[in-house]
Parts: C-alpha cells; structure tokens; sequence
C-alpha cells in the first residue's frame, strides 16, 4: 500500500471524515484535533474541524479567524389552546418524557419545556387541534473561517438542555464536506459520542497509559466494533502510567498511531491556547506524521486508496 | 452530608481528588455517577453486593412480516431515525430516542418498542465504607435517570450506617460536562466541588460549571489541580474565583504520584500520605467538611 500525503488525498477529491474521540474525558481529543487541523493549514489544502463536545466546546479558544455565520439550534415544543383543550390527558398519556402535567379537577394543564424531546407525539395525540407547536432555542452552531480554504465549526448546547445531540447533528451537517473534516467528539461512550462518531470514516482514540485510560479505552473500543468504525490509538502522556494500554493494543491488533510523552512545555502551550504542530517544527512534523498514519491505516482497512 | 464533585472538563482529576476523599473521610457513601465512564471501582475493588437492571429507555423495532414499507412511520419521525433502503424501512438504534410516535401511527401496528436493559445499577462495600456506581451501556440515553437512580441506592445506603456523632458522608463522582446527568448530580446535594486545571479550556468549562451550579443555587466552590502546570492561569482563575463569588478550596500540584496511585490501585492518601500533594489534599477535605457543617448549621 502506498503511503498518501493529506494533499495528494485531497486533490485526488476525495473527503474523509475523521473522527477525535475517548471514552475518558480530559485525555487530549482536543490536543490531537487542533494539532491535525494545525498541519491541515500549513499543508494548504482544504480541510474543517468541528467541535463537535457541545457541552465544553474548546477549540475556538487555539485558533484566530473571522466569524463566518451562525445559527440557533432549536426543537419544537407544544403549546396548548387552553380554550380548546378539553384535559382529556391523551397527549399526557402519549408523552414519554413526562413532560405534560395535567390536572382535570382545576382544571389545569401545564408544558414542562425543559423535559421535552420534540417527538410531535402529543401534537398527533390531541383531538381537538388545541395543540400548535413553537421552537426553543437548543444550542447554537457558529463557523469561524481560518482562511478561504479552513473553517471550524462549533456545536455550542445552551446551559440547562437536556442533550446536545440535536445540536452536534447540526454542526456536522453543516460543516464544510470537502477535503478532510475532523471531528472532536464529546467524551464518553452514549448517545453524543455514537451520533459523532457514526458520521465519520475513521476513528482516531486518544487514551492515556493508566487503569482509568485503559478501562475507557477498551469500552470504546467496544462500542466502535459494535457499529464497525475503523480505529487506532493515539497514546497521550506516554511515560507516566504502565504498560497495560499497549498489551492491549497489541493483543487486539489496533494500530498505535501515535505517543504524546508527557512534556511539561507542550502542556504550558496547550494552557496558553498555542497550538504546538503552528509554533514549533518538530511537533508539527509528528502530527503530519499523524495524519499520514491515519490515511495509511484507513486505506488498509478499506482498500479504496 | 452530600458533596458532589464535577469538572466540566474532563481529565482535570475529578476521580483521583474524590478518591482521596473517601480515603479521608469516615463513615463514606461513594457514588460513581459518571455513568459512563465509572472508573472509582478500579480502585477500590468492591465486593459486589447487589446489581440492578437499569432501563434506560425503549427502541422501536419493526416486524417485517408485517410491514408494507408504507413510509408513513418515516414521516413522523423527528429524530431521523427512519429511513428507506431498497424498498425496505429501517429504524437506525443509535438515533431512535424511544418517543413510540412510529408504532402509534403504523397503519400495520407493525411496529413494537423493546426496553433496553443492558445497562446496570452495581452496590457493595470497600474498603472505606460502602459504595454504588452505574454502568451506562454504550450508544444508550437517560444517564441522568441512572444517576438517580445510584444517588437513591447511596442515599439509601447512608441512612443503613448508624454511628453516633457524625453524619454519614456522601460523596458523588459526577460526569464530564454541563448536561443531564451533571444537573442529575447535583441536584439538592450540600455542597458542590468544581476541579479545575490552569488552561484556556479548562478555564472556560470552569465558568460554564459555575454557572449550571448557581442556576440550580448550590453553594460552590473550586479546587485549581496541577495548578503549578501554569501559575500565571492559576492566578487568573482564583481571581476570577473571587469576582464570580465563588470560594477557593485550594490548590493541587501536578505530581506523578497520582498516577502512581492510580497503577497500584489506591487513593493518593495511601499511597503516598507523606507527599505534598496528600498534605493539600488533607487540608482542603478538612475545609470542606467544616464548610459544610457551618452552612447545614
């Protein structure tokens, strides 16, 4: 298999999807994302990254650009026509989040916005057409352009909702589609994370060599054969810990694409909101490395490179 | 007493800092509430005692012998959760959020909603009392109705120890984030303990913390982790701190030592109770604790 530089894969058209993800939070997704955007840029080719942890959306904090657009994120909520409502509690009775409370004896009905999901269900339920519907605000997706060929997109969940998942599906999709896009996905293994990660390619996992590591790893490791997503692993803090990430790497034959000794100046860098891969040769050169081992690993493992 | 410990960023040490926690205090409750990614257990080996089924939701499921392929189920849904293969409707798992509006309106009834049960609720004891924690089964929802339900277990497990002159303490590992199961968390409890780590980032998940935590009026305060990594940040953020209102509990110095702990399995106070990063910890549960007496007073 012959070895194919980011810029030959991108002038060759063709888009790729790459995903940033770990099971633990705080292990370096957003290090590893910035770091590849970084080498996107300098290697001028086009390329996006989406934020896509909408709860703790980081990545806008490392790069400089212009604001290019933005949307609200929002969600149908139901509003009832109290003088058409006949309290019958078929639309209560057909909520499965528990978000409309009746009482016939007052009579009184109330809609717990915050509980709902938007399903629709209690808007077919009602026979009276005494419920409408209105949107509320989600999130927000903001895109911030780098230059005329990078663009980041970040998926931002308001305080207070009860998943970012509608808001993270917005950022995707609105992403730039052209060249490579990265991912940083939210941490964890639920919903979030499978609605990131199942919209990408490839699969990059970021995990430190520690039993907390080692336990989160395997449980996405898990979750990505369940839905046949292509991964390897980037070692975070190699040097601190043991052993054990690597026998289990090795033992289920994921590639190790990459170590990230711990480095107390790359760590002041990253604090700083400096990119490493934009400030200094050598790390650079080792995230381009990155890249092209992630392009080598995906073309072995789908034989279309 | 219920204190729960949360980070917005994850990795800042939220785990290794409620570990030492338990390790410290007496008569202790431990409730893993990062349900996704519970981790104390690793540490602590507990003797499993009791295990629940957790339902975390329902997934429609279509009956092919039955289904004309109509579409109209494709229609109603507002999760994109149905599409159409070759003349054939399928329901993707990982985007159905179990609302049961296709199976209400399938002409055919030829759809059916199957719980999902793989996740679990496990209790026990350890070796510094007694200990719950939930396992969210991967690509499934509602962790914040699993974190209920291990705060209930804790809870119910805290009332069971009986010892004159001090409350039972219950300590809660809470998830990474702002979301459902953070809110879930912290709900009612005593006292709320934010980890931080001197970085742009954590700094920023730090504010957007505080702010989830006084929007439900929790009394909060700030622990700065590896806060030497970049004394000039650590600064800024007690400063802030201070501006926001929101009291400092201390700070921790990074040290290889915690993950040391972390690969012999033990809290940082066992392993190494004469490091300095033991001393600070020591000193800022024993703030805590008074903290909270005083405002339960």
């Amino acid at each position: 298999m012959e070895r194919v530089s980011p810029g030959e894969a991108v002038s060759a058209g063709i888009s790729l999807k790459i995903a940033v993800a770990s099971g633990k939070g705080g292990t370096g997704k957003t290090l590893v994302s910035t770091n590849l955007f970084s080498t996107l840029l300098v290697a001028e080719h086009q390329g996006s990254l989406v934020d896509c942890d909408a709860e703790a959306p980081n990545d806008f904090l490392f790069f400089k650009g212009e604001a290019a657009g933005s949307f609200e994120v929002t969600q149908m909520v139901p509003v009832i026509d109290t003088d058409r409502c006949t309290y019958c509690g078929r639309c209560r009775d057909d909520c499965h989040y528990n978000a409309i409370f009746i009482l016939p004896s007052v009579p009184m009905i109330r809609v717990m916005e915050e509980l709902c999901h938007g399903c629709g269900a209690c808007t077919v339920a009602c026979q009276e057409g005494a419920i409408t519907e209105k949107e509320v605000s989600l999130g927000r997706v903001s895109h911030l352009a780098v230059d005329a060929f990078h663009r980041l997109t970040e998926a931002r969940m308001n305080e207070g909702v009860y998943s970012p998942v509608p808001v993270i599906k917005a950022a995707i999709r609105e992403a730039g589609h052209t060249g490579i896009t990265l991912l940083d996905a939210p941490p964890g293994t639920s919903c979030p994370f499978i609605q990131t990660v199942s919209r990408a390619d490839y699969v990059v996992l970021v995990t430190e060599p520690t039993p907390f590591g080692l336990s989160d790893l395997r449980q996405s490791v898990e979750t990505l054969k369940t839905i046949g997503k292509p991964c390897g692993v980037v070692v975070n803090r190699a040097g601190l810990g043991n052993r054990e990430v690597y026998d289990y790497l090795t033992a289920e034959q994921i590639p190790l694409l990459m170590e990230i000794p711990f480095d107390r100046e790359l760590a002041a860098l990253y604090a700083r909101g400096m990119v490493a891969a934009s400030v200094d040769l050598s790390w650079r050169e080792q995230f381009t490395q990155l890249l092209n081992n992630i392009l080598t690993h995906y073309g072995n493992s789908h034989y279309q490179w | 007493m219920e204190i729960a410990i949360i980070s917005g960023k994850g990795g800042t040490g939220k785990s290794s800092i409620t570990a030492a926690f338990a390790a410290l205090g007496r008569q202790v409750v431990l409730a893993d509430c990062d349900v996704d990614a519970a981790n104390l257990y690793l540490l602590f080996n507990p003797a499993h005692e009791e295990e629940q089924i957790y339902i975390s939701g329902q997934k429609a499921v279509i009956d092919y012998a039955v289904c004309t392929s109509c579409g109209i189920c494709i229609d109603y849904c507002r999760f994109d959760a149905i599409t159409e293969k070759e003349g054939r409707v399928e329901i993707l798992e990982t985007s159905c959020d179990g609302c049961h509006l296709c199976a209400r309106v399938c002409p055919e009834k030829a759809i059916a909603m199957v719980n999902s049960d793989q996740s679990r609720m496990v209790a026990g004891s350890f070796r510094f009392g007694k200990m719950v924690y939930g396992r969210l089964a991967p690509g499934e929802e509602n962790s914040g109705k699993l974190v209920n339900m291990v705060r209930e277990k804790a809870s119910a497990m805290a009332a069971a120890l009986t010892s004159p002159g001090q409350p039972p303490l219950i300590l809660l590992d809470g998830p990474p984030g702002i979301g459902c199961p953070v809110i879930s968390t912290i709900t009612g409890v005593d006292h709320v303990v934010i980890v931080t780590e001197p970085s742009l980032s954590g700094l920023h998940d730090l504010q957007r913390a505080v702010a989830v935590a006084l929007k439900m009026e929790r009394k909060v305060s700030v622990i700065i982790n590896k806060w030497d990594l970049h004394p000039a940040l650590s600064n800024e953020i007690a400063a802030w701190c201070r501006h926001a209102g929101v009291a400092m509990a201390g700070q921790i110095p990074f040290s290889e030592v915690v993950v040391e702990a972390m690969v012999h399995q033990k809290s940082i106070p066992e392993w190494a109770p004469d490091h300095e990063v033991s001393t600070q910890l020591r000193s800022i549960f024993k703030w805590l604790i008074s903290s909270c007496l005083l405002e339960m007073k």
